[in-house]
């Protein structure tokens, strides 16, 4: 096997993880802070890819799209938390996920009825819509590249917010225990008004930037926003290093499976019998993950509660 | 959450005000990544209707809708909901042969036809033929023998071949290599809806391959195909596609990248013929874009339909009769079309070529005939008289 395909399979799954964790993230601090299952996360990044599908339409630059869909869907997010998520807190799980779920619901519907049921058209802008060589026979998309930078920096960005911060150490101290930060005197709302709102912000730049390598439309918060619960559940409720690493193994295994697990059935099966397993394979694999990383670690692998 | 729009088409009170109403059910892809699809033959549907004067065979025509979501259980209870409480006529419409393969026998055993626009599986053209299921379009393999014959005649030596792993992506691949003489250097299957190809891609960049044979229906097509032109391969390796993936609404979605590709269709926009012309011309005035093959499709089901009508003068009782009737042919969008006694045509397919025009439009253009009079591999199989 080509040392080149490894990588580029490689750079394919940190593109996908990295993207995973600007959804994940924002999921994980709201379920470890609050307690709050919040199965909307999704459709705050489907908003994210619409906004910027319209506005880069209309400004004619991808980038002034992608900069207003985050304003406009923290905006969103900010009315959502303090019209809806607010009455919630506290809650048992079940009426959390009952208000959330139908909350997919109607952001679904709303934006069919707005921007009509087609798929959106988001284009790579010109500048990044070529190849580049990284090694002799190996090239790469600009764009996928860009995506990549642009994850790893909103990650590093993150952790320095978390661990070097006081607003950071906030964030951890309700993530780890919410009644005892309050006794300290962490203003415990205001900091999780904050966290969801730029949770939702992130989502939306993961909507924007998947949008021109995805479709933008109607549903494609849900797809992701399962992968992003394996992530987070792998990585350990609560913790924004979990849901980095989660993310990242999601999208490595995933891509690993799609890319080598059909070829390597074929070393061992008959051809017919291999291509039906292969893919079937690959699909699962995630879950088969996170089956194993729970059967070990059953609170994840980086535990937050104590 | 299936919203069923009854959409009276024109119930015009004629003298006399008994003539009966046809029900048509019509379920297909309205929403996600195959709603271009289902929206392109529903708008030709009705814009033949439209032409044939609100009318198909004498009958007034109401047409119910229903979006399947591409889920074969919301299409189950659509067709139910047809069946029970609407009491349709016919049913038509469905896309994708999953969602076909689902309701096929819901339709059939209720003693109602299915005439499709598009989904023709196998299993309808071999042993599970029925008499109630017609398909106006083509069986599945079709387009891609086409392909796998042209890739023969170019003497492409090795070729690498992927599709959507659901029962119309292994008939696709099916339908290639029954007919390419080449080397497959690798089979792919990918996840129905899967967005992202760039583990794919990298295989195919890693396999060195003569040309690539890719499947990919509606949003699927379109990002493969941009996704393959981003990674610098659409001047490596020479791309085939079936003519589905590179017809005006894949186009308008990729653009410039697209410029050169081959596919394979038994339409074409400048097909010459009076119907034709018709149908291009009113569909880009009514809607204001291009027709696909897919909407050619639409139209033709409708024109298949108000044929098979005429001949038992509206009465859906005599089936025999109007299956005959369409089986021996009607005057199509691409000329006059016949079929096997398994309900699948035999007709002609064609070459085309995405090609930038000096305006700067990019369309798909007639480059030659394939096959001439073409039908299908499971014929045989059918017990039908």
């Amino acid at each position: 096997m080509p040392v080149s395909l490894v990588l580029e399979q490689l750079l394919n799954g940190l593109q996908f993880g990295l993207m995973l964790f600007l959804l994940s993230a924002g999921l994980t601090l709201v379920l470890g802070m609050m307690d709050v299952v919040n199965l909307a996360q999704g459709s705050l990044y489907m908003l994210g890819a619409y906004f910027a599908a319209t506005l880069a339409a209309a400004t004619g630059s991808f980038w002034a799209g992608l900069v207003g869909a985050v304003l406009a869907t923290a905006l969103v997010a900010l009315l959502l938390e303090a019209s809806v998520l607010r009455r919630v807190y506290g809650a048992d799980h079940l009426t959390q996920v009952l208000a959330t779920f139908a909350l997919i619901l109607v952001f679904n519907e709303a934006v069919r009825a707005l921007w009509g049921p087609q798929a959106l058209l988001l284009s790579v802008p010109p500048e990044l819509a070529r190849p580049v060589t990284l090694l002799p026979g190996l090239s790469y998309s600009a764009y996928r590249l860009t995506v990549i930078g642009a994850g790893a920096l909103l990650a590093v960005g993150m952790f320095l917010f978390i661990h070097r911060t006081r607003v950071g150490m906030w964030v951890r101290a309700g993530a780890s225990n919410r009644r005892m930060a309050q006794a300290m005197g962490v203003p415990i709302r205001r900091v999780f008004t904050g966290v969801f709102v730029t949770g939702a912000a992130l989502s939306a730049v993961a909507g924007a930037l998947l949008g021109p390598i995805f479709a933008v439309q109607v549903g494609m918060g849900e797809d992701v926003l399962i992968l992003a619960f394996v992530a987070i559940v792998i990585g350990g409720i609560g913790s924004v290093k979990g849901s980095l690493v989660g993310s990242l193994l999601v999208g490595v295994v995933d891509t690993a499976g799609r890319a080598f697990l059909p070829s390597a059935f074929g070393l061992l099966f008959a051809p017919e019998v291999a291509s039906n397993l292969g893919p079937t394979v690959a699909s699962v694999l995630i879950y088969l993950l996170m089956a194993v990383v729970l059967f070990v670690r059953p609170r994840g692998l980086f535990p937050v509660h104590g | 959450m299936v919203v069923v729009l009854a959409s009276s088409l024109l119930v015009s009170g004629m003298a006399g005000g008994q003539a009966r109403t046809l029900r048509v059910g019509f379920v297909s892809t309205l929403s996600g990544g195959g709603a271009a699809l289902g929206q392109d033959v529903l708008d030709a549907f009705q814009l033949a209707v439209r032409h044939l004067g609100g009318r198909l065979g004498g009958l007034p025509v109401e047409v119910l809708t229903a979006d399947d979501q591409l889920n074969p259980d919301v299409a189950r209870a659509a067709v139910e909901r047809f069946l029970r409480r609407d009491r349709v006529d016919l049913v038509t419409g469905i896309i994708f042969s999953n969602v076909l393969l689902a309701v096929g026998d819901l339709v059939f055993s209720s003693g109602v036809f299915y005439i499709s626009p598009n989904a023709g599986p196998s299993e309808y053209a071999g042993e599970q033929c029925n008499l109630h299921f017609l398909n106006v379009a083509w069986q599945n393999d079709n387009m891609h023998e086409a392909m796998g014959h042209y890739a023969t005649l170019k003497n492409y030596e090795t070729a690498f071949i992927l599709a959507p792993n659901y029962p119309a992506g292994r008939d696709a691949l099916a339908g290639f290599k029954r007919f390419y003489k080449g080397r497959v250097v690798s089979e792919v299957y990918t996840r129905l809806g899967q967005l992202d190809y760039s583990a794919e891609i990298a295989q195919i960049r890693a396999a060195r391959p003569r040309a690539v044979y890719a499947f990919y229906p509606g949003a699927m097509g379109v990002n493969f195909i941009k996704q393959y032109a981003e990674a610098g391969l659409m001047q490596q390796v020479q791309l085939l596609v079936p003519g589905f993936s590179a017809d005006a609404d894949v186009i308008r979605a990729v653009g410039k990248p697209m410029v050169g590709v081959f596919n394979s269709s038994h339409w074409a926009l400048e097909l010459f013929n009076p119907i034709n012309r018709r149908f291009v011309e009113d569909f880009r005035r009514s809607y204001g874009r291009i027709p696909t093959l897919y909407a050619a499709q639409g139209y033709d089901t409708a024109l298949a339909i108000d044929h098979g009508l005429r001949a038992v003068a509206g009465d859906l009782g005599r089936k025999a009769e109007f299956r005959k009737a369409i089986l021996s042919g009607f005057d199509s969008t691409r000329g006059r079309v016949r079929f096997s006694k398994n309900g699948y045509p035999i007709q002609d397919y064609y070459l085309r070529q995405v090609v930038e025009l000096p305006n700067g439009e990019i369309v798909n253009r007639l480059r030659g005939t394939i096959f001439r009079n073409h039908g299908d591999a499971y014929v045989e199989k059918c017990r039908l008289p």
